[in-house]
């Protein structure tokens, strides 16, 4: 038997038998992504929905700038936070480096902008269909921009799987300012990367393969909510508007 | 109201020049819309009728000339694609009441009253964005019928419709386009259907290319010789259209 399918019987093993060692990783790592999420998806969905209606002096640079921050390496976000989050740092007094919330922190840094830039996009399209109406209406800059973002909810709600996505899946960022201490702020990711550093390949595995289920979960919920919608709305009909279904 | 307002008119512009980018879609507009009037705009693709029916709704701005409009007649749009929202029907008609200041309970109240008046009741829970083309009209049609304006403007409703909703949707625009005790109406609307214009306006206004080129009562445009002493590129898109 190789390496590989030895471990991958064992990390199975582990995750049947419900290994607490294992368990105790996902549920944290699930827990911080998940709060993450839930900050980043309060402010980045009210902010994504307005830049994607409002127009003012300045915009082009706002949306470059947002752009960018889409690329930012989550070491970097790690870096920063650390920064501001050490005892010298603007933050230090409150002493969360190495905490839970520095690693909430930092992944709701990392998670914002994506989700601010795709609600954004989607909510801009939105807006060019049928902004016009809305506006002949009555409706002005910011319930446009709600009613919008409302109407594509399904849309923001694949948005926010993917973010979910992302956060849950980087290493960088919670390992600089979580310090993957065991017991205490290791997720799934550093795990995997200590594991394998230690040459512990079960474990290394049975967490890679939680985290592919996760993900596995997420695309399958994803492609419900689009099943579920289709049907709602009628089946392939895409309306006069034109409205993809 | 602007100085030099004609008292009875509902709009009245003068001089008005409108460009998207270098494209100039409209040219020295002067129209004047009383009240009671149902004036169609007609002209080919590009000669300027949507967007002078949004400039008249007031969701463009001139760059030169004015517009003036009077503050107490309301107004309501319906366009040729109909937006709804993805909620039911009677929500999609209750919003343009909610966005007018009605509390939302009212609203939705108040729109099954507008849906009624359209036939559309029964589908009132109904996913709005799962009807027909035909069906989203009469939605859209309810929902400007409940803000109660005295002026409405169209911009080809019945484009992209079959003919069966084109004749129901219609049949619509000439019943609120009806006076009634309570209320003069005054209808502005946009189509290349000559039959539609005929049956339901009693003025037509010829665009060609951002320009007014004529502008005569329903029974001067359809009469040849007439219009051909009005405008000859009008007469020319007549004779085309009928032909």
């Amino acid at each position: 038997m190789s390496t590989f399918t030895q471990s991958a019987v064992t990390a199975l093993e582990l995750i049947i038998s419900r290994d607490p060692a294992l368990w105790t990783i996902v549920g944290r790592s699930l827990a911080v992504s998940a709060t993450a999420c839930l900050l980043a998806c309060g402010l980045g969905l009210v902010l994504g929905s307005w830049l994607g209606v409002a127009r003012f002096r300045g915009r082009g640079a706002c949306l470059t700038l947002l752009n960018t921050m889409l690329a930012v390496p989550s070491v970097v976000v790690g870096l920063v936070v650390y920064l501001l989050l050490s005892r010298s740092g603007l933050f230090g007094a409150w002493g969360w480096l190495f905490s839970f919330k520095a690693m909430v922190v930092a992944q709701a840094l990392l998670v914002l902008p994506v989700v601010t830039a795709l609600t954004r996009q989607v909510v801009e399209d939105a807006e060019h269909g049928h902004g016009e109406q809305l506006r002949s209406l009555g409706a002005g800059t910011l319930l446009r921009s709600g009613l919008l973002a409302w109407d594509e909810r399904f849309a923001l709600l694949t948005v926010l799987i993917a973010a979910f996505g992302r956060a849950v899946s980087e290493v960088g960022a919670v390992m600089i300012v979580g310090g993957n201490i065991d017991g205490f702020t290791r997720v799934m990711t550093t795990a995997i990367a200590l594991e394998t550093s230690k040459g512990d390949l079960p474990l290394a595995l049975g967490l890679g393969l939680v985290l592919l289920a996760v993900m596995l979960l997420l695309n399958s919920l994803i492609s419900l909510v689009r099943g579920w919608r289709q049907k709602v709305e009628g089946g392939s009909f895409a309306g006069p508007a034109g409205v993809p279904a | 109201m602007r100085a030099g307002f004609v008292m009875g008119s509902l709009l009245d512009l003068r001089g008005v020049d409108l460009s998207y980018g270098p494209v100039r879609a409209l040219i020295g507009i002067d129209l004047r819309i009383d009240a009671g009037e149902r004036v169609a705009l007609v002209g080919g693709n590009g000669s300027g009728k949507s967007t002078l029916l949004r400039l008249l709704h007031g969701l463009l701005r001139p760059d030169e000339g004015s517009v003036a409009r009077d503050a107490s007649a309301r107004q309501a749009m319906v366009f040729q694609r109909p937006f709804m929202l993805r909620t039911s029907v009677q929500n999609n008609v209750a919003l343009g009441l909610w966005l007018d200041g009605m509390r939302w309970r009212q609203a939705r109240m108040q729109a099954l009253e507008a849906l009624a008046r359209v036939d559309m009741e029964m589908l009132a829970t109904r996913n709005a964005r799962a009807l027909s083309g035909g069906q989203q009209q009469r939605v859209a049609l309810a929902r400007a019928w409940a803000l109660r304006p005295a002026l409405w403007l169209l911009d080809e409703p019945t484009a992209s419709l079959d003919p069966h909703a084109k004749r129901e949707v219609e049949a619509l625009m000439a019943d609120f386009a009806r006076p009634s005790a309570q209320q003069t109406m005054t209808m502005v609307f946009a189509s290349h259907n000559l039959g539609q214009v005929k049956r339901l306006a009693s003025r037509v206004v010829y665009l060609e290319r951002g320009r007014v080129l004529a502008d005569l009562p329903v029974g001067e445009f359809f009469d040849a010789p007439r219009l051909q002493a009005a405008s000859s590129a009008a007469h020319l898109f007549v004779k085309g259209e009928l032909a």
